[in-house]
């Protein structure tokens, strides 16, 4: 396999900060890479060092061999970069925005390539619409096109599903897998949405303060995941008080506190304890409405690694 | 493990890329020519151009048959005042084509990010410079387009209202005082643009050359008496006075509208001989005659290469702010 992206001990510094601190990365040709992390993670300044666009302070970076510091150009021509809430200009309509780019990029005879584009985001009908005019969901949607004008080996995916209803997510989602299988392009996807992540990556980084706490298949991190406990929110008819009670009385339940809904519980519970812990409720004749594991949510693994890393530099 | 391309390689496709700026500036003309302070800015000029030039066609078709000896007529149509307006059209035009620069440069940059299309742009195989290149001379074709329709207009008019068609003279005079007017337009897109790198929002980057504008057209002349006063203090001894107008001369050529007043008038009337500080002594018996087009440029050398270099470090320091610009604001 040929490494596509690779950086090592990169670093940016903005005054004391670390912004990104020793972040070494290797992708691989053809793998949907995602860079998972809460926002002001780094994810940003990272994808514009690899860009050429922002300095690094220290550490090395190769985009397709290229060291994006001494052939910009080289980079960005096989780049495509789906910015951060992207914009357009306003009063010119889609298809006039995505000609441009085709122009900056010295293509000619691009007219049949942008209408395959459009096709391909969906904004075939609103195409000759003014940007101005377009939903946020659209923009990143004729920004994902703007990115593959090029036809780039590279797609850097900035936060590309922030502002997209769920079915859109499923087709960008889809649009991005397809890209990767069918004509080998190499994605970066940064994100702070795990599940969206998850379904859709080869491989994760998990990307806290600037640097990488956790890298692997999702699969592999879900198995980090099993190792330690677990938050389930259970929603349980009847009396507060007395369910509370019940759930403390079960062997393998830990810390029990308020859950967000008014009269659930957030129980820890030790990994893999969960159907007995349901079985144990039932049994005591606890009426049972919901339960809810709350791990499967970001910001709860983002928690457990913030504690790895306290733990670790502790 | 290996990498796909050498870098060898990579330098040879470097060499072969496209002139990024012109698609710039393609597109920024388009947007230019369609919006709508184009439109106003154009109708404004276009109304206080004709009723200036109708008035002072007017005034000279009065004089014309007493007028002897005077050769440039024609250019009269932008020299000379005549009621109702209170001012020559080209003092006009110094007036408002700084104006013309600020309007197509003050969100150049400010612009793209509000828009957030900068880091897309940037993202492109353009270099940065290309980016700001492409503007200004984008603007500056729209500002030469506007300038030239002006002054086409007003010859129609001329010809119209005065019956008299421009000599060969008269033509080559206007056609050194439009490049002298783009380039002076040209340093107040530059410094438009500069404050468009700067500012992080648009408003606050018109407000930096409008200011700027303002202060230099109307406060002008007390800052450089001001100045003066400072640098060469007047004691009431004829030498301090006139050491005190040199110094307030000098230093009024150190602002473009002083620069484009003083070229304006000696490009565009022949008998105008010096725009500096001239004694009751040098002129007296001095014998009336017309400078030919090549002694006028003469006499206004300094002027045309003061305003190119005010110009041009103007655009320098736009275009290292630019480079210097995070991407990230």
């Amino acid at each position: 396999m040929t490494t596509t992206i690779r950086s090592k001990g990169l670093t940016k510094t903005y005054g004391e900060l670390n912004v990104v601190d020793r972040l070494d990365l290797e992708i691989e040709a053809g793998e949907v890479y995602g860079l998972l992390g809460p926002n002001g993670a780094g994810k940003t300044t990272t994808i514009l060092m690899l860009l050429g666009l922002v300095e690094p302070t220290k550490g090395t970076i190769k985009v397709l061999g290229l060291d994006p510091r001494r052939y910009p150009l080289e980079v960005k021509r096989r780049v495509g970069y789906l910015p951060d809430a992207v914009g357009f200009y306003d009063t010119m309509t889609g298809r006039q925005n995505l000609r441009f780019t085709a122009r900056l990029n010295g293509l000619d005879d691009f007219e049949g390539h942008i209408d395959s584009l459009l096709e391909l985001v969906g904004l075939a009908d609103a195409a000759d619409q003014a940007a101005g005019e377009y939903s946020r969901g659209m923009k990143q949607r004729l920004g994902v096109a703007d990115a593959l004008v090029k036809s780039p080996s590279v797609l850097i995916l900035d936060e590309p599903t922030t502002a997209i209803d769920p079915e859109g997510v499923i087709e960008m989602l889809a649009l991005i897998q397809r890209l990767a299988k069918e004509e080998g392009v190499t994605v970066l996807l940064a994100s702070h949405l795990l599940h969206q992540v998850q379904t859709v990556c080869d491989r994760v980084a998990i990307f806290v303060k600037g640097k990488v706490v956790a890298q692997g298949t999702p699969h592999e991190l879900a198995a980090v995941d099993k190792s330690t406990k677990v938050k389930v929110e259970f929603r349980i008819d009847g009396d507060p008080a007395r369910s509370r009670q019940q759930l403390e009385s079960l062997p393998n339940v830990g810390e029990v506190e308020a859950g967000k809904i008014p009269g659930s519980w957030v129980a820890e519970l030790e990994a893999g304890s969960l159907p007995a812990t349901v079985g144990g409720l039932v049994a005591g004749g606890a009426d049972v409405v919901g339960v809810h594991r709350l791990d499967e949510d970001l910001e709860t693994i983002y928690r457990r690694y913030f504690e790895i890393q306290e733990e670790v530099s502790a | 493990m290996t990498t796909e391309t050498t870098e060898p390689e990579a330098v040879e496709l470097e060499r072969e890329r496209v002139g990024g700026w012109r698609a710039v500036a393609r597109k920024e003309i388009a947007d230019h020519l369609l919006s709508g302070r184009f439109v106003v800015l154009m109708g404004v000029l276009g109304i206080a151009t004709a009723a200036a030039v109708f008035a002072a066609s007017g005034g000279i078709r009065d004089v014309a048959p007493n007028a002897q000896g005077i050769t440039a007529l024609f250019l009269k149509l932008f020299t000379v005042t005549v009621d109702p307006v209170p001012f020559p059209l080209i003092v006009f035009v110094g007036f408002l084509a700084p104006l013309l620069g600020i309007m197509f440069g003050f969100d150049a940059v400010s612009g793209e990010r509000s828009q957030g299309t900068l880091p897309r742009l940037l993202s492109q195989p353009i270099h940065r410079d290309e980016v700001i290149l492409g503007k200004f001379v984008a603007g500056l074709t729209v500002v030469a387009i506007m300038l030239t329709a002006l002054v086409l207009f007003v010859s129609g008019i001329g010809v119209f209202r005065l019956g008299v068609v421009p000599s060969p003279t008269e033509i080559s005079r206007l056609a050194v005082w439009l490049v002298f007017a783009i380039i002076y337009v040209g340093f107040w897109q530059a410094l438009a643009t500069l404050s468009s790198v700067l500012a992080k929002r648009a408003s606050t980057s018109a407000m930096i050359p409008i200011g700027v504008w303002l202060v230099l057209t109307l406060f002008g002349s007390f800052l450089f008496s001001a100045v003066a006063g400072v640098l060469s203090p007047r004691d009431g001894s004829q030498a301090a006075e006139v050491a005190y107008l040199r110094t307030t001369q000098t230093v009024s050529q150190l602002s473009p509208v002083t620069l484009f007043q003083q070229g304006s008038s000696v490009l565009l009337d022949p008998e105008v001989r010096t725009v500096g500080l001239v004694t009751v002594e040098q002129v007296d018996r001095a014998i009336v005659s017309e400078l030919n087009l090549t002694q006028s440029l003469g006499v206004v050398w300094p002027q045309i290469a003061i305003l190119v270099a005010l110009a041009s470090v103007m655009y320098a320091l736009a275009y290292v702010a630019f480079m210097r610009d995070e991407v990230r604001a």
